[in-house]
């Protein structure tokens, strides 16, 4: 299907977040939608399928105009999207889910449906099963279950939102050759990134954006140089940690033959010493056990066996919020869901998050460290700002403003996921000064440059197995993802372990 | 949405319930206007009667006053009645003990304290069954009800039984010595009533605005998981609404026993739907705690002017129900009206993300 936007403008009160946007898909392509957070390609792709309206412009699609006023008309029309975190519903199986947005008639043609599913999954080499729960799918999955539906309900032009920032190498690996198959089936593609990389390898053409506009257009073979300039309008050097570890005698933390579950993964008599300021990044597979020592660490999932010291001190089993006052923090993903309080402004949550005791709230307090964070943190926003109102970038950088000043240990999920280089770089700038002052840092990320780059020691997980530590100073990304994939664990691989 | 659009809204909301209102009077063969007049005289025809509006507002301030916590936590504290029921039992407990030892003073403080400690502690049960049961709070308030309301007849008809009466209509009243005073010879309602009504929503409303305690609970209404990683101790606090709310509910069913127009005496269904009025007024008021003092003067009179109906029009004083809930549905209506107009402004604000 062509594709094609014509001077599309969008205003959200002061930002002009498409100020003109021109956009040519041709069909059986897969066309790159690269720029930094903001730059407006959410805004525009939400445009072209129906879920915001454009203030003016027009969108064409097959040379004929038409007017999109929902996602569900776009789907008919052609277009479906996948958005950046899956809007399925976790509670229903998989094959309820493909089901939901169709059936005209009043039940669902089940039987067929089941055998479409099956065909779909086949020509991708997608695994899902029918009456699996989505909910214990991984996001890479869900998003196939996404894919699926969308070419099922007709879709003949797919956009797919920064798609790969919550996946493994793998699922993305799996995703790209399905996007390729696509594509040459006469499909269009428009796959919205701001990642360099995968743009490169993936996309045919790139259209790059930035604040709003449309900044530079590229063919295959690219220069890596030119999109980074249209982008950014500069280089930005990229600096891998060059730290030397203070070894004291004792370790920050130390994990003894801890073992720790939950109902479908196990991870089995880890050892690990962390010392004081050091950076452990964890690698692996979405789901692989990285969250279950985060929150064995951080009390919020108590061992079943071994032994947690903190300084020295056994924690085994204390509860998240007596180790939280004891100087360890957690960083989750979810920024809506378990990060922020959606309706409640920055001021609001720097009061919750710095609570003192004391009875009265010191509200002119709480908005000067608000005004701090803003500033600190490069947040887009004011005191009174509610956090919904934030785009996701700023959202993480809410995240990261609401970790306690004075800490001893951190655990972080994707600590700048959704960020571009350049905040991701002043993102861990900060995070170093912490190490400096002698914070040890935990976090988990799909993002290997982001591990090799941030980390003294990388363990990698899979299927709840976890690596010795590796020395991050050692190991390319070849290596790395080699290990990701299973190579080296022996035998069995990460599907085995899922109960 | 400009400010005149929203008030215009508002107030075509409330013009809508009442044009309903009219409209079922009409059907029932009554002068819309007459009824209204009815209502009205009914309410502050006369001194006396506005002092029996007073005296309803004061339960309806308390229960409003405590669900005005709940709600902030994100509860729905549909246990009120029961727990205010709870209150008047605990009540009418301490004063069968404290009456002939006990100055009267004495003896009403000490009865205030056990409604409190009554009510509380029916509340806390359903926030624990709640926080360690997983029953739902609507659910297990709605048995708790149930049980204290079977709890009241089983004490007025048997170990609380007025010698040689055998009816549920009530407990043997207690002397006028253990009644609140009135503010004036014939004006019906005590200032105790009043102020502790008043005081109790002036407090709630600091605590909200100006407390971690308040803050708190609005985090937990608005998302339990990440206020109990931003580290606030969600189980207690929800613990602590459950029991403040229940307490000021057991104060209700102190000023119900005790207060200068009442029946002096504890009887099956004493709460009188006051803890289901303060979920409609705190509906109303939109979480604003100042408003619901208003609100609850306005809900108090149409309860009590619409027992005019019931005496000089022939029709059912239910009607002020009536007009209540269809009250609150228009507003709660114009609400979703608002919240579906701001969603296009807020789209304008929003960033794309």
């Amino acid at each position: 299907m062509r594709v094609e936007l014509r001077e599309i403008h969008k205003r959200f009160g002061s930002v002009h977040a498409n100020n003109g946007i021109t956009l040519k898909v041709t069909p059986g392509t897969i066309h790159g939608l690269l720029g930094e957070n903001g730059a407006g390609k959410s805004t525009l792709m939400k445009i072209l399928n129906g879920f915001i309206a454009a203030d003016s412009g027009e969108i064409l699609l097959d040379g004929k105009p038409v007017t999109m006023t929902s996602p569900a008309q776009a789907v008919a029309l052609g277009v479906g999207m996948l958005y950046q975190d899956p809007l399925d519903f976790p509670a229903l199986t998989v094959l309820d889910n493909f089901v939901l947005g169709c059936s005209p008639a009043l039940v669902p043609d089940r039987r067929r449906a089941r055998r479409d599913l099956r065909d779909l999954c086949s020509q991708f080499d997608f695994t899902l099963d029918p009456d699996a729960h989505v909910s214990d799918l991984s996001i890479g999955e869900r998003q196939q279950l996404e894919i699926v539906r969308l070419l099922w309900l007709g879709a003949r032009t797919l956009v797919l939102d920064e798609p790969t920032t919550a996946i493994s190498a793998q699922q993305r690996d799996k995703l790209f050759v399905a996007l390729r198959k696509l594509a040459e089936g006469g499909k269009s593609v428009i796959f919205v990134s701001h990642k360099l990389e995968e743009v490169e390898t993936l996309c045919d053409e790139v259209t790059v954006l930035s604040r709003g506009r449309v900044t530079g257009h590229a063919q295959q073979p690219y220069s890596t140089e030119k999109l980074v300039q249209m982008m950014f309008g500069q280089d930005i050097p990229r600096v891998r940690r060059q730290v030397q570890l203070v070894t004291t005698a004792e370790p920050l933390l130390r994990l003894e033959r801890v073992t720790v579950s939950d109902w479908r993964l196990e991870i089995r008599n880890l050892n690990l010493d962390v010392m004081p300021g050091e950076v452990i990044g964890m690698a692996g597979l979405e789901g692989s056990g990285q969250l279950l020592l985060l929150q064995a660490c951080c009390g919020l999932r108590p061992p079943t066996s071994g032994r947690i010291w903190l300084a020295g001190k056994d924690v085994t089993g204390q509860s998240y919020h007596r180790l939280r006052a004891a100087g360890v923090a957690y960083m989750p993903a979810g920024r809506l869901e378990e990060g922020l309080i959606a309706d409640m402004t920055l001021t609001e949550h720097l009061a919750l998050a710095e609570y003192q005791g004391g009875f009265f709230v010191d509200w002119p307090q709480a908005a000067q460290s608000a005004a701090r964070g803003i500033e600190r943190y490069h947040i887009k926003g004011q005191p009174t700002s509610r956090v919904e109102e934030l785009s996701g970038g700023n959202q993480q950088r809410t995240l990261l403003a609401l970790l306690p000043s004075q800490l001893q240990l951190l655990l972080m999920e994707h600590p700048t996921r959704g960020l571009d280089v350049e905040s991701a770089e002043h993102i861990w700038g900060l995070l170093l000064e912490r190490t400096q002052q002698g914070t040890a840092i935990i976090f988990l990320s799909s993002d290997l440059d982001e591990l090799l780059d941030r980390s003294d020691r990388i363990l990698v997980f899979f299927g709840g197995r976890v690596s010795a530590p590796l020395n991050a100073r050692q190991i390319n990304v070849e290596q790395l993802g080699e290990l990701i994939g299973g190579k080296g664990f022996g035998g069995g691989g990460a599907d085995e372990s899922r109960g | 949405m400009s400010r005149a659009a929203d008030w215009g809204l508002r107030i075509a909301g409330i013009g809508a319930a009442l044009l309903l209102v009219t409209l079922i009077l009409a059907a029932l063969g009554t002068s819309p206007a007459q009824a209204f007049r009815l209502i009205w005289d009914g309410a502050v025809g006369s001194p006396a009667k506005f002092a029996y509006v007073l005296t309803a507002w004061a339960p309806v301030l308390l229960c409003a006053a405590g669900l005005l916590l709940t709600f902030a936590a994100g509860l729905w504290n549909i246990g009120i009645e029961g727990q205010v029921v709870m209150g008047a039992i605990f009540v009418t407990g301490m004063l069968r003990l404290t009456q002939d030892v006990l100055p009267p003073a004495a003896a009403l403080f000490l009865a205030a304290l056990a409604g409190i400690v009554g009510g509380a502690l029916w509340a806390a049960l359903a926030g624990v069954l709640r926080l360690y049961g997983q029953v739902n709070e609507i659910f297990g308030g709605l048995g708790l009800n149930f049980i204290a309301g079977s709890l009241t007849v089983y004490l007025v008809l048997g170990p609380w039984k007025r010698a040689g009466i055998g009816s549920t209509s009530g407990t043997q009243p207690f002397p006028p010595k253990l009644w609140l005073p009135p503010i004036l010879p014939g004006i019906n309602v005590s200032l105790v009533e009043i102020v502790v009504g008043l005081a109790a929503i002036v407090l709630v409303c600091l605590a909200l605005r100006g407390t971690y305690f308040g803050l708190r609970l609005k985090a937990i209404g608005k998302n339990l998981r990440s206020a109990f990683l931003l580290g606030v101790p969600t189980e207690r606090h929800m613990l602590a609404a459950f029991a403040l709310c229940g307490a000021l509910a057991g104060l209700a069913g102190w000023v119900l026993v005790v207060g200068t127009s009442s029946r002096h005496q504890l009887f099956p269904l004493i709460s009188g739907g006051y803890g289901f009025l303060g979920i409609l007024v705190v509906l109303l008021a939109n979480l604003n705690a100042l408003w619901s003092i208003p609100i609850s003067l306005f809900f108090a009179a149409i309860s009590m002017g619409s027992l005019q109906l019931a005496l000089q029009a022939q029709l059912d004083s239910s009607l002020g129900g009536v007009i209540q809930g269809l009250l609150v549905l228009a507003v709660l209506i114009v609400g979703g009206i608002r919240s579906r107009l701001a969603a296009a402004s807020s789209e304008r604000t929003a960033r794309s993300r």
